[in-house]
């Protein structure tokens, strides 16, 4: 348990989680709290059940015990954001870019003018130069990208998930859009849980850092990032990166690679 | 230019071939004639009336199968591809009468329907049916799972995920399986126009033909259901183009 988060402070509370796929657990009494307004990063070996976490932690997949729950309440009952790796399969490609971002809006019956409104501030959060009138597939894969983050943003999420964001991106264009995405997640304070195989990523973009091992899976390291915000390239090459950088290279050899 | 040019060189190349062909006499003028003279019977025949109500006739019976054909076999086919253990269910009946000729069905037919307009109809709504519901069970089926997952945690529930995500997925695959059916149709409507009770449609005009000995006409009437097929297929390709913009991107 990563204690000393009060309750009122805690966006997700996760206890005694269990899950197997096959007969085989993944997650055999697992616990989890993390802090409102927090960047939290999940970095582990290949299939250790990140995704399946987030997964269950969103919704999208049933876990077989124990709970998950925000501030209380179940996920039926909170909006919760999204960001899939495979973006190309999680956008509309039969609506243009800027109904996308509308459509959770629209299920979420908010009204024509709140809809318009809050599309124009996260174009305006997301410095947006490209046409959202566009179809996906007419956009680049980073156009795409954003434009998913903006459509899990647009509901104001309580928790925002995303899945492995950059992964299918050229470095260029994921440096760019992690400077994007720290700004209006620290800018909204949107709690949010990251997934990523790239440690770089995960100290850079986050406020605590959480290292799994092999399944059954449990922690191995729960790293807090005190970095200052905004973190750049240059924060890469500090003193304090690289120091939290080794710790968990060391981490990821000693428990999680070697176990 | 390419894209009609070569074409447009086969076909004169065909026509050249079957000019040679008459030419070295390989066969009977009776049962070969040659390309002017099926342009001319063909001609004559459509500028002096019956041929243009044969066509018009086939025309009509394949569309109005086809359209019940679609009625029928896109609503059932999502229905059945969104719940896949019932179309797992179904899937032997489907692919089995969907494998059976249809002109097989034909006598079938006649007992349930009589001899008259609506056997054609039935028979030909029938095959196409089934491969339309076939192409729409899998185009659901197929439907990306980050789609639908996206859609659910974006709130939308099991009827929104249907008709804002789970049809669309599919289209692609209906409109495929709806080129497939008309094809079908004008296949069974064609048939069914020699054999079941008919006096006109472009299937009795071919073996009215063909017993007269008009074999100009016999192959101009051949053509002329062929030239029908091509364009019903070039329609639905033209429509797949335009309508589903996304698809394979």
């Amino acid at each position: 348990m990563s204690g000393g988060i009060a309750p009122r402070e805690t966006a997700l509370s996760i206890r005694g989680l269990r899950k197997a796929f096959g007969g085989q657990p993944v997650y055999d009494g697992f616990d989890l709290d993390v802090r409102r307004g927090d960047i939290l990063a999940i970095f582990g070996p290949n299939g250790c059940g990140k995704s399946t976490l987030i997964n269950m932690a969103a919704g999208l997949l049933p876990h077989d015990g124990g709970e998950i729950l925000f501030d209380g309440r179940t996920v039926a009952d909170v909006r919760v954001g999204y960001v899939f790796q495979n973006y190309r399969e999680a956008l509309f490609p039969w609506r243009r870019a800027a109904d996308n971002i509308r459509y959770p809006m629209r299920r979420l019956g908010l009204p024509a003018a709140e809809i318009e409104r809050r599309l124009e501030r996260l174009s305006a959060d997301f410095r947006v130069r490209f046409d959202l009138n566009r179809y996906p597939y007419e956009l680049s894969g980073g156009q795409q990208q954003l434009v998913s983050i903006m459509r899990s943003l647009a509901i104001e999420p309580e928790v925002l998930f995303l899945d492995e964001p950059f992964s299918a991106l050229d470095y260029e264009t994921t440096l760019s859009l992690r400077a994007l995405l720290q700004d209006v997640l620290k800018g909204r304070e949107v709690t949010s849980i990251l997934v990523s195989h790239d440690l770089e990523e995960s100290i850079v973009l986050a406020d605590r850092l959480l290292m799994l091992t092999r399944r059954p899976t449990s922690v191995a390291d729960d790293v807090p990032i005190p970095l200052p915000w905004p973190r750049t390239p240059e924060t890469l090459g500090e003193a304090g990166f690289v120091a939290i950088k080794t710790r968990c290279l060391r981490v990821f050899t000693e428990a999680v690679a070697g176990a | 230019m390419r894209a009609v040019g070569l074409p447009a060189l086969g076909a004169l190349g065909f026509i050249l071939l079957w000019w040679g062909a008459v030419l070295v006499e390989v066969a009977d003028p009776v049962l070969l004639p040659s390309p002017a003279e099926t342009w001319r019977e063909t001609m004559h025949a459509l500028n002096t009336g019956p041929l243009w109500h044969d066509l018009w006739q086939t025309v009509q019976r394949t569309v109005v199968s086809f359209l019940v054909a679609s009625l029928i076999g896109v609503p059932l086919g999502i229905a059945l591809g969104a719940q896949e253990r019932l179309y797992r269910t179904c899937e032997f009946v489907v692919d089995f009468f969907r494998s059976t000729p249809a002109s097989a069905l034909f006598p079938l037919f006649l007992i349930l329907f009589g001899v008259g307009e609506g056997t054609k109809i039935a028979v030909a709504a029938f095959g196409a049916a089934l491969v339309i519901l076939f192409n729409a069970a899998y185009g659901v089926m197929n439907a990306r799972r980050t789609r639908i997952l996206a859609a659910q945690v974006m709130g939308a529930g099991r009827v929104r995920i249907m008709f804002d995500v789970l049809v669309w997925e599919a289209t692609p695959q209906i409109l495929v399986g709806m080129r497939s059916g008309v094809s079908l149709a004008l296949v069974i409507i064609v048939v069914a126009e020699m054999f079941i009770g008919s006096t006109d449609g472009l299937g009795q005009r071919v073996i009215v033909a063909q017993s007269l000995f008009e074999s100009g006409l016999m192959y101009g009437v051949i053509f002329l259901a062929g030239a029908l097929g091509y364009l019903l297929n070039l329609l639905f390709l033209i429509l797949e183009k335009q309508f589903v913009h996304w698809a394979g991107k």
